[in-house]
């Protein structure tokens, strides 16, 4: 039994009494230990359906269908009380912003011991004992210091360490990290997604780390999900999807980010047009008005998700003919 | 941060002799004089004349200023021109417990009542409890103090009588009596100063309940209550605290109305008895206190921002 299974869910915004669907039907799983990927530009869907997993989506947006396995168990159907168990507990979340994701007003210490306090049951005692070694783990030195000073005197990396040893206060089975480097200086990036990678191998967690950085995500992800339009339209191991992409999508945004494994005279190649806006219609493949090779059959039919692929004429095969 | 308490005491005291000079040839810019306040239209002139001899104020406005301000300066108010002309001290001390009783139990009232309210009507927004705080701070806001106070005791000290309607009884005599005394006003003035901060914390609790580490907290586990009252209340308290200090020195100043309708002799009654006679000394030493009140409640609240949040530090 894998230990998350997401079932064909969806997802939409509510605004007077329409509906918009952000997240179109998506379906995967994530096996105990494993680092999957989500990987797409902003309004993909990405963020929304992992948001769904914990919980924690805004009052707007709504699951329509789908079922969220954890364990064996829907999430969708748990009472608030038994998500909130839950929640910190077996999956916890590593967010975009740590600038502002930690509470100005409260030490480092209490905010890492809250956690622990709350879903191990430890006495404040043990907590601080724990808080400190957590802090050592995710590389924060003179933890014990640390720990009564604030948000305002760790630098951005540091507090997204520390983001890091509260989403491990409980050790959960599953850690949710959303965007976890973008907001931090190129140089912090690969100490921080290192660090996460080698914290999921050691104590056996997963991880869903969410990204529009497809470059990053060979390194520390065993598979990826590419989402475009709030559909999942390339899922497969990082390694294959990165040699060899079939989805245009998946090409383009490997073609517009700089590879280290090529020649630097191939040009990068940006995709053209804006990502797909959750509010257009749009008819068909949503990614066709941005394809290059977009076919009739594109406009007027929305390919099936079959075989780890969304699309009419998979990249090998359209690139045959085009030459 | 020594220092800067130094620092801001020496400006309070700069801003207090500010106020005495200001205060000091204000008043006498009222027209009329404590003279023909005294003796009415039935004096002789020659009573007049022996009176303002006696009082001191045949002597120039400058020498008059720096007798007063020079007394001040050593501790001494002067004494009232009226009756068997009591030290301003004695008056003001007189007045001054049943005042700061009074603003104290109105600014526990305007809190208990406010933060719950705030709180509710920010986390349930939209909500019938919500409708009702806010229908509750605009007939607070509408509804003036002396007005609500007149109602309060038609209701509870004539119609229902259960509480006095007049008068005070000092905590010498028992809580319980310097309570049923003080309820009642303390109500009618604390009632306004909830509406207002209960909207403020409503506002300010909106904002903060969108923040990211409103998420982080939610994405820890933590239960709705320790989510709002140690994570959210701390954070939107920030902007409401300023309002809050400066309330409590409004509630000094603005019992002056409602001490008067429950017969209450606090610092408002003798501001007012003194401006209505003229009686200089007593209306420059009363006004001095409450400017006082002004001054210190400001640094304190400067004070209090230090607790609650780490980011400022004075230097």
């Amino acid at each position: 039994m894998p230990l998350l299974e997401i079932d064909n869910l969806s997802v939409s915004v509510v605004h007077d009494a329409i509906e918009t669907p952000l997240v179109r039907g998506i379906s995967y799983e994530v096996s105990t230990g494993e680092i999957l990927a989500l990987v797409g530009e902003s309004g993909s869907g990405k963020s929304v359906s992992s948001l769904a997993i914990m919980g924690l989506l805004a009052s707007a947006l709504r699951v329509k269908h789908g079922s969220i396995k954890f364990e064996g168990h829907d999430l969708l159907v748990q009472s608030d009380e038994q998500m909130r168990q839950i929640r910190g507990r077996d999956i916890s979340m590593v967010f975009q912003e740590p600038m502002t994701s930690l509470n100005p007003v409260r030490n480092i210490g209490s905010q890492i011991m809250e956690s622990i306090e709350e879903n191990l049951g430890l006495t404040r005692k043990q907590a601080k004992t724990r808080a400190i070694d957590l802090l050592k783990e995710v590389g924060v030195a003179d933890a014990e210091r640390r720990l009564k000073q604030y948000p305002h005197h760790f630098s951005g990396g540091m507090r997204q360490r520390v983001m890091i040893a509260i989403a491990l206060a409980a050790d959960p089975k599953l850690i949710i990290a959303d965007e976890p480097t973008t907001a931090l200086d190129v140089t912090i990036q690969a100490q921080i997604l290192d660090l996460m990678s080698r914290i999921c191998r050691e104590h056996g967690t997963a991880m869903i780390l969410i990204t529009h950085n497809l470059g990053i995500v060979a390194r520390y992800a065993q598979r990826v999900n590419v989402m475009y339009g709030g559909r999942i339209v390339e899922a497969g191991r990082a390694r294959d999807l990165y040699a060899a992409p079939r989805h245009p999508y998946t090409e383009g945004l490997l073609q517009s980010v700089p590879r280290l494994d090529q020649d630097r005279s191939i040009p990068l190649r940006p995709i053209q047009g804006s990502p797909a806006d959750p509010f257009a219609e749009i008819s068909g493949c949503r990614f066709h008005p941005r394809c290059p090779y977009a076919e009739p059959i594109c406009r007027s039919k929305a390919p099936e998700f079959e075989g780890g692929l969304a699309c009419h004429f998979p990249l090998s095969q359209s690139a045959k003919e085009a030459v | 941060m020594i220092a800067y308490i130094i620092r801001r005491l020496i400006g309070a005291v700069l801003v207090m002799l500010a106020v005495a000079t200001l205060v000091f040839f204000m008043i006498r810019l009222v027209p009329g004089d404590p003279i023909a306040a005294m003796l009415a239209d039935s004096g002789s002139p020659e009573a007049r004349e022996a009176l303002i001899r006696r009082l001191g104020l045949d002597q120039p406005l400058l020498v008059q200023f720096w007798r007063w301000f020079t007394g001040v300066l050593q501790g001494d108010f002067g004494a009232s021109l009226y009756g068997s002309n009591q030290p301003v001290a004695d008056i003001l001390m007189t007045a001054l417990p049943k005042t700061l009783s009074l603003a104290l139990l109105s600014f526990i009232i305007a809190i208990a009542i406010a933060v719950p309210a705030g709180i509710v009507s920010a986390t349930r927004k939209n909500s019938a409890a919500d409708v009702g705080v806010s229908l509750f701070a605009f007939l607070g806001l509408s509804m003036p103090d002396f007005w609500l106070a007149i109602l309060l005791i038609i209701i509870f000290a004539a119609n229902l009588q259960w509480l006095p309607a007049i008068g005070y009884a000092p905590m010498s005599e028992g809580f319980w009596e310097w309570l049923q005394h003080l309820i009642l006003p303390a109500i009618a003035i604390g009632t306004g100063f909830s509406a207002i901060i209960a909207r403020m914390i409503r506002s300010s609790m909106l904002e903060v309940l969108q923040a990211d580490y409103m998420r982080t907290a939610a994405s820890k586990g933590l239960t709705h209550r320790v989510m709002l009252l140690r994570h959210a209340l701390p954070n939107a308290m920030i902007p409401v605290i300023t309002v809050v200090g400066i309330a409590f020195a409004l509630l000094i100043s603005g019992a002056v109305v409602v001490e008067n309708v429950f017969s209450i002799k606090g610092l408002g009654r003798v501001l007012i008895q003194g401006i209505q006679n003229r009686d200089y000394p007593v209306v420059q030493g009363a006004v001095l206190l409450v400017s006082a009140f002004f001054v210190l409640s400001n640094l304190i609240v400067d004070l209090l921002y230090v607790v609650i949040d780490p980011r400022i530090r004075y230097s």
